[in-house]
């Protein structure tokens, strides 16, 4: 069987920061991920963060996942699984992989798992039709690819997802009808939301789709007005001529390996449905950690931030010395409790109170 | 569709990859996967729902739905969202579970 002291699983921005603060504490890392090109979704993001320096702020996503990437090039102790999929893992640490059509298997001292979380679906009438996207979906077809998912679209949900997107397909040159919001509120960053508005897209609130129309493929959809109770008020339909209705209504973390595990997952709404139980980004299996969106459903700049600390703990649990460990993790401490400052991170807040409460 | 102007982004100077979908010749991009090029070239259905055979097409983008699976040089069930497009490959939308060895 093949070894390797460390493997991280998923190469986003938490996967790659927790990778580069193993490797600099001198330890061995396999970094495996499914795709070709590393940095998970900051591949096809265009858009400008926000945050500190720290977190690379007013840098947009495509250019800090080159920087993240060059960090682990000149580690002799680095080794990369691209294109190759993690397919089971077991709690004595042994990872069994698909590449290439050929199925191996990796044991490690360590793991840190970051893959991520996948996107909602809703349900309503022929949500299945060929034009229905999810929203991050679509922002790859754009921007990874350079290609434009229909002429029209219908955005259903106003989280940051769903307004970056909408402004993108705008960038694109893809017409947006409107963005339905199922609650009184928008969801996401208001800055977002006036980029928006400034194109004249319309964000209408207490509104969501009805129905998909069409036999092959989507050629119309129909939304409607919802009540306190966020049920359709019958009468209240207005049909949208658009070829693609994009989805973006939240993600659920990926949670699967662990679970085969036998790590312990636990429902808390507010950190995105069913998460693994964290201390110190630790799962219940010892030497297991989880960081990124699987930890909780947040922007890539606090992933970030959650990978290096995620890879300090485990290199010290590996008896590394991290140079100066205690002050970089206060200081990486106080930018998570910054980038969860103000409404915005009231959800967060509340879940990871929750998480405390349970370990 | 593909973007021809984009405030950021850049597109341009992209070979031509050659490649067979349902037996016809078809044209993607270096980079494309093979769902990404079938889009491109307006194809929605990739696969059919496996008791209903609605029609499925595109969806998740990161290799997690199923929503693409498709037969790829006869071999069934390939991720086409994530699996990168090679010259001359044969891709036929899926019908059901797909079958080992099929010719289609």
């Amino acid at each position: 069987m093949q070894k390797s002291e460390v493997v991280v699983v998923g190469a986003g921005p938490a996967g790659l920061t927790a990778a580069h603060e193993l490797l600099k504490a001198g330890a061995e890392v396999t970094l495996i991920d499914r795709n070709a090109s590393l940095g998970g979704q900051l591949i096809k993001q265009t858009h400008k963060f926000f945050g500190s320096e720290k977190q690379y702020a007013a840098h947009r996503g495509i250019d800090i996942l080159e920087r993240l990437t060059e960090n682990l090039i000149p580690y002799e102790r680095f080794h990369l699984l691209s294109e190759t999929t993690v397919v089971g893992f077991y709690h004595d640490k042994v990872l069994t992989c698909l590449k290439d059509d050929r199925y191996f298997k990796l044991q490690a001292d360590s793991v840190i798992f970051a893959t991520g979380a996948s996107e909602h679906s809703i349900p309503f009438e022929n949500n299945d039709l060929p034009g229905v996207y999810a929203a991050g979906a679509v922002q790859t077809l754009m921007n990874e690819y350079g290609i434009k998912p229909g002429q029209r679209v219908l955005m259903v949900g106003s989280g940051n997802i769903g307004l970056i997107v909408s402004y993108q397909l705008m960038q694109a040159g893809v017409d947006v009808a409107a963005v339905l919001e199922a609650s009184e509120r928008i969801g996401g960053y208001l800055v977002h939301a006036s980029k928006l508005r400034r194109l004249g897209v319309e964000i209408r609130t207490n509104m969501s789709i009805k129905s998909a129309i069409g036999e092959a493929h989507v050629e119309a959809a129909e939304a409607w007005r919802l009540d306190e109770d966020w049920q359709g008020i019958e009468g209240s339909e207005e049909r949208y001529d658009v070829d693609t209705i994009c989805i973006a209504v939240g993600l659920s973390p990926l949670t699967e390996l662990l679970e085969q595990a036998g790590a312990e997952v636990e429902y808390i709404s507010e950190l995105g449905g069913n998460v693994p139980v964290l201390k110190d980004y630790e799962t219940t299996i010892e030497g297991v950690y989880a960081c990124g969106d699987l930890a909780n459903i947040e922007e890539a700049s606090s992933a970030m931030v959650e990978g290096r600390i995620a890879g300090i703990r485990a290199a010290q649990a590996l008896d590394y010395t991290v140079e100066n460990a205690e002050m970089r993790l206060k200081a990486l401490d106080d930018e998570l409790v910054d980038l969860r400052s103000g409404p915005p991170g009231d959800n967060v807040r509340r879940g990871l109170k929750k998480m405390e409460g349970l370990t | 569709m593909r973007i021809k102007n984009h405030p950021i982004l850049s597109f341009d100077g992209r070979e031509t990859i050659p490649f067979y979908f349902n037996d016809k010749l078809y044209y993607g991009v270096e980079g494309d996967t093979i769902a990404s090029a079938l889009v491109a070239n307006n194809v929605k259905a990739l696969t059919s729902s496996l008791h209903l055979e609605r029609p499925r097409g595109f969806y998740c983008a990161i290799g997690n739905c199923a929503s693409c699976n498709m037969v790829v040089d006869g071999e069934p069930n390939v991720r086409t969202c994530i699996t990168p497009l090679k010259k001359d490959m044969r891709v036929y939308r899926q019908k059901g579970r797909g079958r080992l060895h099929a010719k289609e």
